[in-house]
């Protein structure tokens, strides 16, 4: 009876793990490693003289020397898992630094100067110009349900204008219940329902936010972006308020000599409704290929606010009346400072980030 | 929707030009996205042919061809190979401009001159083909000299690409479109040629309808054309099929085509040779049905959907074997489609509940110009016209084209049209400007409401071709706007409101401005870093913790919303590394999510259908994160930033104390800010973890990043962290004494808390400041020197030798009773 090569195997292997287990550092690990699992080790000796056996013995003992070899692997994957961890404790030991000991007259700070993000600053004077003509800065969430985003904005389930929005869905609750909010507007629905709650109305309030739509990035549309939206509930407003307000508005932010204009549109939360354009801050009116050669470009949405949503949130129409507005942060940012793609905004490159000031 | 002028000029006389055009269909409402001229720029171009072909010496990719165009022989060289004497082709002569602005001249090639230009069809942008020269002999019996639109009968036109809103149900059609312009120029709006039945016989002899469910299926006709020779459309139908961007393919399918962008209804014509019983049943598909629809799909029917409310509702039209023959108002099925062989056909002219539709469009992931229209809202009275004016356009390719009598026209439900009350000062009210029941009425009208006046209030009834005109309070904002449209937005008054109320931020908004300034003044540049990224990174810092997870991401890596902004500004800042920009520091105040199992306080809303549940929702919570990644940085510079950052928010007396781990933080160099007096914990300082670093920053491996994490809300909250009195000292005019106390101190004792209590322990102390810590193998196990230097002053003296000792001995002896001991 010949004998086989791996007669010796269990007691190779025992070998084997058992110098595993003796290792204490990674070094030591990393100098092993070829005289356990590696070209030198006994397991490629083995595994080279299966050469000599028939092919019906070979398969054999080549699943045998396997099995072996994946038991000392996972000894030594095992083994290495715990003295790295021993070696980041130890290497953690030798760094640690009381922190409540620091003498901060003796800290040497490298100066450096900061820039502000464009969008954190051009919310800023938008804020700025609304403040000045009587607004108050709202917040809200940026997850929201189905009925703060859609259904009290007069937006059922499953209605065919929920197509203007591209929805990222949250896993929570029913499917596609909760979402992350698709524009400001939810915000509105918040105000009413607290100044309702609270007796509070009138309203004039902007609301800044981060929204998001699911849109594959380009160089005109990112997936998260913000907007700022406006409401004013009071007695006694018309149309002619929301185009004075707009008007307003552009001056102050764009300059005296930027118009606005506004052209019928349709949005389920406002009745009439509008967008706005204004004159085309890059030829100023003259006509160029930004502005499709018509001296306008859009803004943004609004209108006059849905009956149905005011009384979604139990306003009285025929006391009350109002409007919203709403429109993009990064545009106006972007037709400011003419900025050619807007991924720029979320790449933090501080090349770009210090360019503002 | 594309829509051609001349198309519309059939419906409405039109005498403005393309730009004035466009700029009232945008004031209307008819946003106009592009405009297209088709035969532009052909005026010039003429009918030639060809007399003589022949070889240019060294030349071998163009000819020398001679033709005539009606003036004698002409010289032209040319490139195309596909033609032969005797063709005719066009020819585009010098001083010719082509569409595009290309102007020809006289060119010499060769040594031999060119005098215009042979063209391909694509040349001309009349077709995309460019496998050589246009032969117009297989076209028509082409004239020679004639000009080139002319021979081909073309007219110029221009093709305007409107976005139609989504409540402008009627502006899906030319007529709807023209009937705003007719309305706003105050011009008749006509109506197309519309056929009538013409053979006797009635239809209920040769077939049967039927509507089972009246819900989804609101009206039925059906009627039967017979002798029908299927073949192609006439050339104005193809014209206009292609103005609008669809492709002609025979006769039958053109004219419904052609009627449903004419009118606004889509019919669907069936061979009757494949219709069972020749019947058609309008009915809710049934749990298990399946329908192979015309794209080669097979659809499960009646199978419920995600999204709220969406109980699995399809119509189905079926035949009188009760077997599906199309998904209604969305796609048809292959059995029943119109063939060369088709001589009898049934044609569906129908009115479909459009929230079914809409929902079987989206949950089959189906949209159709069908559909589109179905789901917005369809005259539910337009059908029999809409099945007159196919007749009408089909009679033209098919002379002896029988319609039968009585159509079969089957009621079910459909929306009951509003009256709209207007009472006497709405239109004011609203729009803020009284605009004449006389203009208002003939606005209205002229859209196709009927108005009648009635104790100072218009009563409106909208058409049926306005079915997006609600009731009540709803339905007048929607008529106002009708009014308003037509009178033009740019009429209506502008005023400035005021309200007695100022204007302003709340406290929260004040801070983080104040909070955002401060930061970029002590060198921040502030970041923006994605609120979605993967499970890979979320682990990295929040190991297996339950998170906000997004259904529907564009990518697996921006599937999970953050619960911290460490990883993403340190990503961030490893880019800039990589870029050889990274020696900065960057920070951002961004909202963080919770999910709502997990926290105390998860954001319970309304949510459900009709906001009638409570739902769940994520924690939001603000974090100020900032990442110290200058050469020099590490926890100490960080927590110069933290001291300078506290300082100028009048912070009382935030302490570092040491902690064992935070979030993201290196785990032997990181303290929690906690104010001394309330105990609140408001972030935490120091570095970030060194695998944080590998793994988000590799290239910078190893390098120290300090690091700042603070809770925004609980550092603006007053009743949290304290700050100093807002009322100030002046400082005292006589000199102070500056003296140095070093003290051996247990570990166990901070130094800011010994700075705290030495400077507690007499009135005479103006400031502690710790300025040395040193541990040595000759101090005792467990301790450290602490160093301070002390500044004592009085506001009423100068401080005698007295007073500054027995101070110092007060201040010894409170650092005794914590255990230290004067060094």
């Amino acid at each position: 009876m010949s004998t086989s090569p791996l007669d010796n195997l269990a007691a190779q292997k025992a070998e084997l793990l058992e110098k595993v287990t003796s290792l204490t550092t990674l070094d030591e690990l990393k100098e092993a490693e070829p005289f356990i699992t590696g070209k030198r080790s006994i397991l490629s000796a083995l595994q080279k003289s299966l050469g000599q056996l028939d092919a019906d013995a070979r398969a054999d003992a080549g699943a045998l020397l396997q099995e072996a070899r994946r038991e000392v692997e996972a000894a030594l994957t095992e083994r290495r898992a715990v003295l790295s961890k021993q070696a980041r404790a130890v290497a953690l030991e030798s760094d640690r630094l009381d922190l409540g000991d620091v003498v901060v007259s003796a800290v040497t700070v490298p100066v450096s100067v900061g820039h502000p993000g464009l969008v954190g600053s051009t919310q800023r004077e938008l804020e700025d110009v609304f403040v000045g003509m009587g607004f108050v800065v709202a917040e809200g969430p940026e997850v929201e349900s189905d009925w703060y985003n859609f259904e009290a904005l007069n937006i059922p389930p499953a209605h065919p204008s929920r197509g203007m929005w591209d929805t990222f869905y949250v896993e929570l609750g029913e499917p596609e219940t909760v979402v992350l909010r698709t524009h400001t507007s939810p915000t509105q629905i918040h105000l009413m329902e607290n100044a309702v709650a609270n007796n509070s109305l009138p309203i004039h309030a902007v609301a800044p936010g981060t929204c998001y739509r699911r849109d594959t990035p380009d160089a005109r549309h990112l997936a998260t972006f913000h907007q700022i939206e406006g409401i004013i509930v009071d007695r006694n407003i018309t149309f002619a308020d929301l185009a004075g307000v707009i008007e307003t508005f552009t001056h102050a932010y764009f300059g005296p000599d930027i118009e606005s204009r506004l052209r019928p549109a349709f949005f389920p939360f406002t009745e009439p409704s509008a967008e706005f354009e204004i004159t085309c801050t890059i030829c100023r009116g003259e006509g160029c290929r930004t502005c499709s050669q018509t001296g306008w470009i859009e803004l943004g949405g609004c209108g006059m606010l849905d009956p149905a949503v005011l009384s979604a949130v139990g306003i009285d129409g025929d006391e009350w009346s109002g409007f919203a507005f709403g429109f993009g942060i990064e545009r106006c940012g972007q037709m400011r400072h003419q900025i050619a793609d807007m991924r720029a905004l979320i790449e933090n490159d501080t090349r770009f980030l210090g360019q503002f000031s | 929707m594309k829509i051609s002028l001349s198309w519309l000029r059939e419906f409405v006389d039109i005498t403005e030009s393309v730009e004035e055009l466009r700029l009232i269909m945008d004031d209307l409402g008819l946003v106009v996205e592009g405009i297209e001229r088709v035969g532009e720029g052909l005026e010039d171009v003429i009918v030639a042919r060809v007399d003589n072909i022949a070889l240019i010496e060294g030349a071998d990719r163009i000819r020398l061809i001679t033709v005539d165009a009606g003036n004698g022989p002409l010289d032209i060289v040319c490139g195309a190979m596909n033609f032969e004497v005797g063709h005719h082709v066009p020819l585009a002569p010098v001083g010719a401009v082509l569409p595009g602005g290309f102007e020809i001249a006289q060119r010499k090639m060769k040594g031999v001159i060119s005098n215009g230009m042979l063209c391909s069809a694509r040349e001309l942008k009349i077709s995309e083909d460019h496998q050589g020269l246009m032969i117009l002999d297989d076209l028509i019996t082409p004239v020679v000299g004639v000009k080139l639109m002319d021979a081909l009968s073309m007219t110029a036109d221009v093709v305007f690409d409107i976005t139609v809103e989504g409540n402008r149900p009627d502006a899906w059609s030319v007529e709807g479109v023209a009937r705003d312009l007719a309305t706003r120029f105050h011009r008749t709006l006509r109506s197309p040629k519309i056929a009538t039945p013409n053979v006797k016989a009635t239809t209920d002899s040769f077939a049967s309808a039927g509507i089972d469910d009246p819900d989804l299926c609101g009206r039925l006709t059906v009627s039967v054309l017979r002798n029908v020779k299927v073949g192609p459309s006439p050339d104005w139908v193809a014209a206009r099929l292609t103005s609008a961007g669809m492709r002609p393919i025979s006769n039958v399918v053109d004219a419904s085509n052609l009627v449903m962008l004419e009118l606004g209804q889509p019919t669907h014509p069936y061979d009757a040779a494949h219709v069972a019983g020749k019947t058609l049943r309008a009915r809710r598909a049934r749990s298990g049905e399946t329908l192979e629809t015309l794209d080669g799909v097979v659809r499960e029917l009646a199978k419920a959907g995600r999204g709220l409310g969406d109980t699995g509702e399809d119509c189905v039209i079926v035949d009188g074997d009760d077997h599906v023959l199309g998904l209604a108002g969305i796609m048809g099925g292959a059995s029943s489609e119109i063939s060369e062989s088709t001589t009898d056909v049934l044609v569906e002219a129908a009115f479909f509940d459009p929230m079914t539709i809409a929902r079987s469009s989206k949950r089959h992931g189906l949209r159709s110009e069908a559909s589109n229209r179905f789901e917005r809202g369809v005259d539910p009275n337009v059908a029999l016209r809409a099945v007159g004016r196919f007749v009408a356009v089909l009679s033209e390719s098919v002379p002896g084209l029988e319609w039968m009598a009585s159509p079969l026209d089957i009621a079910g439900k459909t929306p009951e049209l509003p009256v709209v009350e207007l009472r006497d000062n709405d239109i004011e009210r609203t729009l803020g400007i009284a605009i004449p029941v006389k203009e208002s009425t003939a606005i209205l009208e002229g859209l196709g409401f009927s108005v009648s006046e009635k104790n100072g209030s218009l009563f409106v009834i909208p058409p049926s071709s306005r079915l997006d005109i609600r009731s009540g309070a709803n339905g007048r904002a929607d008529v106002i706007e009708e009014i308003a449209r037509v009178y033009s937005y740019r009429r209506l008054p502008r005023r400035s409101p005021s309200w007695p109320t100022p204007g302003g931020l709340s406290q929260l908004q004040q801070f983080r401005r104040k909070v955002r300034d401060v930061c970029i003044d002590l060198g921040m540049n502030e970041s923006w870093t994605p609120t979605l990224g993967s499970d890979e990174d979320f682990d990295l810092v929040h190991p297996g913790a339950a998170r906000v997870r997004i259904t529907n991401p564009l990518a697996s890596e921006e599937s999970v919303m953050r619960a911290t902004t460490i990883t993403g500004l340190v990503k961030a800042w490893g880019k800039n590394v990589d870029r050889g920009t990274g020696d900065v520091v960057m920070g951002e105040i961004g909202v963080v999510f919770t999910h709502p199992d997990v926290t105390k306080n998860p954001h319970n809303t309304k949510g459900g259908v009709a906001g009638s549940v409570t739902l769940a929702l994520p924690e939001e919570t603000e974090r100020l994160t900032v990442v110290l990644g200058r050469p020099k940085d590490d926890a100490t510079t960080a927590v110069a930033f933290w001291n300078a950052l506290a300082t100028r928010l009048n912070l009382a007396d935030v302490v570092v104390r040491t902690l064992d781990a935070a979030p993201g933080f290196h785990p032997t160099r990181c303290g929690a800010l906690v104010d001394r007096a309330t105990g609140a914990v408001l972030g935490y300082v120091g570095e970030v973890d060194t695998e944080l670093v590998h793994v988000l920053a590799p290239t910078a491996t190893n390098r120290r990043l300090g690091l700042i994490d603070i809770d925004l809300a609980a550092l603006s909250d007053h009743t949290m962290a304290i700050r100093t009195s807002q009322f100030v000292n002046v400082p005292s005019r006589y000199p102070s004494a500056v003296i140095d106390l070093a003290f051996v101190t247990p570990v166990s004792v901070h130094a800011q808390d010994l700075a705290h209590a030495l400077r507690s322990a007499s009135d005479l102390v103006e400031r502690v400041e710790l300025f040395d810590v040193y541990r040595g193998t000759n101090l005792p196990e467990g301790t450290r020197s602490l160093a301070y230097s002390v500044r004592f002053s009085s506001n009423e003296a100068t401080l005698s030798d007295t007073e500054v000792s027995s101070a110092r001995d007060a201040l010894i002896a409170v650092a005794v009773s914590l255990g230290a001991v004067l060094r």
